[in-house]
């Protein structure tokens, strides 16, 4: 039954093939069996999730079942789910379960789909590893020595090893793609606005943006389908209505120009992740597709400007963890300023602190010109970059990462070295436009993913795009041996 | 030496919007602590701000009130800071792109001259909670109460260029804000309750010089009268210093008014860095002309326009007009007042004069008159129409203000009428002429000129005679009469 696609077990349910209560069943034993090897999971909500699946039955055999009607899926933990731990992979918040459901999870309930469970993350989403979670790190389940990828390597990890059919994301800088990547799982991180931030706990407000994982193109659709849409309650949320992702994805991809920038293609690729991507390529221009070169010029200066610009926004938007209305507070404070200390220097683990502290910096009285303005320019180059190559391509192509997953342990000592796993994905968030990411090779047993790049609000496209992909070839097929 | 204060104000209104500017939590005060405060105020993880279009609308008005330029797009910025009752760490404010940019007000002053004052800008932001350190202390090992129901009260803070030169007008200028706010009805004004809350910068240099010294910033002053009295011992702290050849430090003052001085709060050189930069939550807010233009077409009537048409059409001195156009209600008052007796001066009189010593004793607003504009109306209509003198009329508005009813009914209950029956004052003349022997004497002896002054005591004699009833005039016309045939 785990092997099904989402797409599938909607029919199945309304088949009467099995029930919601069976499917739920189902995962939540792999949950209990393979979990304790990956640590996909911070919390799972096995009485929740039994009894939602129950009223889903009660609602199909009324015949009154909405789109994801009895469908598990698992839950990043930095939605904020209403009487469930919503920690954030941090000990700031082990103890927080907030009042209130983030508007990607009414989404969800609406739709009548069943919570499992909340997936592991980087604290605060800031890591590509999965290494800084406050509840250890996660496991990649085609290799358990090697990290996910992240930070959202729990909701990658747990739909890799068929734990759950699909999950929410967010994506930062590559927060999706680059863990989808490593996963060998489909992610889509939208257009910047089209997903409402509303409950989602915020890192860095001008580049967090939700999105889905599962294990194909259409299956991620479907998830879309009920996770977008304008929400008065978030002020950066486009005012467009909610559309069907899925409306495109049986279109031809005849004619389509696939732009390829060579900034994407350089030093620092490894050349076998570089093979499977152009071997990719290869089967895109089978299907009808013509590859132009292209050149983003700015690329080299993304990652810098995102790291003043990230790390400043979340500087200030960390600081509501103060101990003192909710979250951790540190034993007996002294005074205020003891309080404040020791509750954000226990509460808060080193990559986090690290990174407050180059916002901090970056947006200081005498620097803020050299680098939050600076930085601010340099991603209004990057999105002109973007600009000018939409003229002449429909789509842009390249790899998610620049090679598959990394042992544990291997980079979490040098940041910046962490800090450049981002490098292919992090220009779409500071020009906001969507991004995927797909299976699209094998490299020593390990996957290998394929970066598509929209242009705004061309979601449709993209899955389009990669679903048609999806149907000549098998490498989104593919389970890790420990999950087969 | 001569010296010159220099002053500029910053001004923080709170506006009366039904709920806070991020959020729909109510603003309403004096609810029980903490239960005004919703997710958003509480800056829960995962919440987000969403703006309050009536807070754009009050500070859009403030702004063409005050002849300014309206900012078409302004940005809220972020100001970090920790304090516990600042729950996200931040103030959403705005710095670089305001709402309201340049303006000028006029402000009149005791002494009749008038003078204009230049707004810098104004912008709309947060309020933050409150810290109620003394209601903990005592009990509590030294801990603090928060009150988060402040928290995310939309305020305008009004920046003046350092304009001021004396106490007087700052308040001048202050009380003028006060009128402008309350004219628009975006905030009730109320000082005592924290509504309208004012920050003075305040420096000092010899006359003549252009430089100007070092200022103090004095916090968070509540009335008008602490306004005048904290820059005034504020810039004589200042003005000793500099003449005993020291340095004025710039920093954050409190002011004490139980101790009229002012205190150090802390020095600016160390203070915050603020870290202010765009507020990634909001966008942008750019104002359509056509909503400038709606707003601008609704104005009401404003104090300046107010005064220059009471000047006009009740014939009043530009000081009456202004004493009475200077809040809203009590232009009100007066144009009722005015609407039911048809006497502008008179009304005017009774206003500044008897109501205002009335108010002033008690301790009430204008709204709170125990003296309705009908009571007085019809209390200037029976002083016009002979019915009581305007002594009288004194301890018939005394009784109208204890609540014995409206004139008529006082005048009836107490036998006020005034006596113009010409045979009862030609006795009582007739008797006080009689009784009076010496006096009349020097009358007749006295040069012609000085004898119309001489009759006030006959006058009184009467007056005291019929316990205040007689008609003054009727009085006159009989004993000039009366006599003249003696000379």
């Amino acid at each position: 039954m785990h092997q099904l696609t989402i797409a599938d077990m909607v029919s199945g349910l309304r088949n009467r093939e099995f029930s919601s209560v069976e499917l739920t069943q189902h995962f939540l034993k792999r949950i209990q069996a393979l979990d304790p090897q990956l640590n996909s999971f911070i919390t799972v909500t096995e009485e929740a999730a039994l009894a939602a699946a129950q009223a889903a039955d009660t609602r199909i055999a009324a015949g009154d079942a909405p789109a994801l009607c009895g469908i598990p899926v698992a839950h990043k933990d930095i939605f904020c789910t209403e009487g469930v731990r919503t920690s954030c992979g941090s000990k700031m918040l082990d103890n927080f379960a907030p009042p209130y459901n983030a508007k990607v999870i009414d989404g969800f309930n609406a739709a009548g789909s069943v919570m499992l469970g909340k997936t592991n993350m980087d604290e605060f989403a800031m890591g590509s590893s999965n290494e800084s979670s406050f509840y250890g790190p996660t496991k990649n389940p085609w290799d358990t020595n090697c990290v996910p990828g992240g930070s959202s390597g729990g909701s990658a990890a747990a739909v890799a090893a068929l734990l759950a059919p699909g999950a929410t994301a967010t994506d930062t800088g590559g927060s999706i793609r680059q863990p989808a990547s490593l996963c060998g799982i489909t992610g889509i991180k939208p257009t910047y606005g089209r997903v409402s931030r509303w409950g989602m706990i915020a890192f860095a407000s001008s580049l967090d943006q939700g999105g889905a994982m599962a294990r194909t193109a259409e299956d991620a659709a479907l998830l879309l389908n009920v996770m977008a849409g304008p929400d008065g309650r978030d002020s950066t949320c486009l005012d467009k209505p909610a559309e069907d992702f899925t409306r495109n994805l049986h279109e031809s991809l005849r004619g389509l120009r696939i732009g390829i920038p060579k900034e994407y293609f350089s030093e620092g690729l490894d050349p076998q992740t570089e093979a499977c991507v152009r071997a990719a390529l290869a089967e895109y221009e089978k299907l009808g597709a013509t590859l132009v070169e292209i050149s983003l010029p700015h690329t080299h200066l993304a990652v810098p400007a995102y790291y003043v610009i990230a790390p400043s926004e979340a500087s200030a938007n960390l600081s509501r963890f103060d101990g003192v209305r909710y979250g951790h507070r540190c034993e007996n404070p002294a005074d205020l300023r003891d309080l404040y200390m020791r509750s954000r220097g226990e509460g808060f683990g080193e990559e986090v602190q690290r990174r407050i502290l180059v916002g901090t910096y970056a947006l200081s009285a005498g620097y803020y010109d050299a680098y939050y303005n600076k930085a601010q320019q340099v991603r209004r180059l990057i999105k002109n970059d973007f600009v000018e190559a939409y003229k002449n391509v429909d789509v842009i192509m390249g790899p998610t990462a620049t090679s598959p997953a990394f042992a544990l342990g291997a980079k979490s000592k040098d940041p910046v070295a962490m800090y450049l796993e981002d490098i292919y994905t992090i220009s779409a968030n500071l020009a906001g436009l969507p991004g995927m990411s797909l299976p699209c090779g094998m490299v020593d047993g390990k996957p290998v993913g394929l970066q598509i790049i929209g242009n705004y609000l061309d979601e449709a496209r993209m899955l389009n795009i990669a679903h048609q992909f999806q149907q000549h070839t098998d490498w989104h097929t593919a389970v890790p041996g420990m999950a087969a | 030496m001569e010296w010159e204060i220099v002053i500029g104000l910053e001004i923080h209104v709170q506006l009366a919007t039904k709920s806070k500017i991020f959020s729909g939590a109510s603003t309403a005060f004096g609810a029980p602590a903490n239960t005004q405060a919703c997710a958003i105020d509480l800056a829960m993880p995962g919440t987000l701000p969403t703006p309050n279009l009536e807070a754009f609308r009050s500070a859009v008005k403030f702004g063409l009130a005050m002849n300014a330029e309206i900012g078409k797009r302004s940005v809220f910025e972020r100001k970090n800071y920790f304090y516990p009752d600042l729950p996200k760490g931040y103030q959403t404010t705005q710095l670089e792109a305001p709402i309201v940019g340049a303006g000028t007000v006029e402000i009149s002053l005791p002494d009749g001259s008038t003078k204009s004052v230049r707004l810098h800008h104004a912008h709309l932001e947060e309020d933050a909670g409150k810290s109620l350190h003394d209601l903990f202390s005592s009990k509590s090992h030294g801990m603090s109460g928060i009150d988060l129901n402040r928290a995310g009260t939309p305020l305008i803070e009004i920046v003046t260029e350092p304009d001021m030169r004396s106490a007087a007008e700052a308040v001048a200028y202050l009380k003028k804000i006060h009128s402008i706010v309350t004219y628009l009805g975006i905030s009730d004004g109320d000082m005592s309750q924290g509504s309208m809350r004012c920050d003075a910068n305040v420096s000092v240099r010899l006359k003549g010089e252009e430089k100007l010294g070092t200022r103090a910033e004095i916090k968070n002053i509540n009335s008008f009268r602490f306004v005048e009295r904290a820059i005034k011992v504020e810039a004589e702290r200042q003005i000793d210093i500099l003449e005993d050849g020291g340095k004025v430090a710039q920093e954050t003052r409190l002011y004490d008014s139980d101790k009229n001085e002012t205190r150090s709060m802390r020095s600016k050189e160390v203070a915050n860095d603020y870290r202010y930069f765009p507020c990634p939550d909001l966008l942008p807010v750019v104002l359509e002309d056509s909503f400038i233009e709606e707003i601008r077409k609704n104005l009401p009537e404003l104090p300046d326009a107010k005064r220059e048409r009471f000047e006009k059409d009740y014939g009043l001195s530009r000081y009456d007009a202004e004493l009475l156009t200077q809040e809203r209600a009590s232009a009100d008052y007066y144009e009722a007042v005015v609407k039911g007796c048809n006497e502008p001066k008179l009304a005017a009189n009774w206003m500044t004069g008897e109501l205002a010593a009335l108010l002033n004793r008690e301790e009430l607003s204008i709204e709170q008159s125990p003296v309705s504009p009908g009571h007085l109306a019809g209390l200037i209509q029976r002083i016009q129409d002979g019915t009581i003198s305007g002594k009288i009329a004194k301890q018939v508005f005394e009784a109208m203000a204890k609540g014995e009813g409206d004139a008529d009914a006082v005048i009836e209950a107490k036998g006020l009428k005034q006596v113009s029956d010409t045979g009862a004052i030609e006795k009582m003349v007739d008797d006080v002429i009689a009784a009076s022997a010496a006096q009349v004497e020097n009358y007749r002896s006295a040069d012609p000129d000085k004898r119309p002054k001489m009759m006030g005591f006959f006058v009184g004699q009467i007056m005291k005679a019929s316990k205040g009833q007689a008609n003054p005039k009727v009085i006159n016309e009989i004993l000039k009469k009366k006599l003249d045939a003696l000379l």
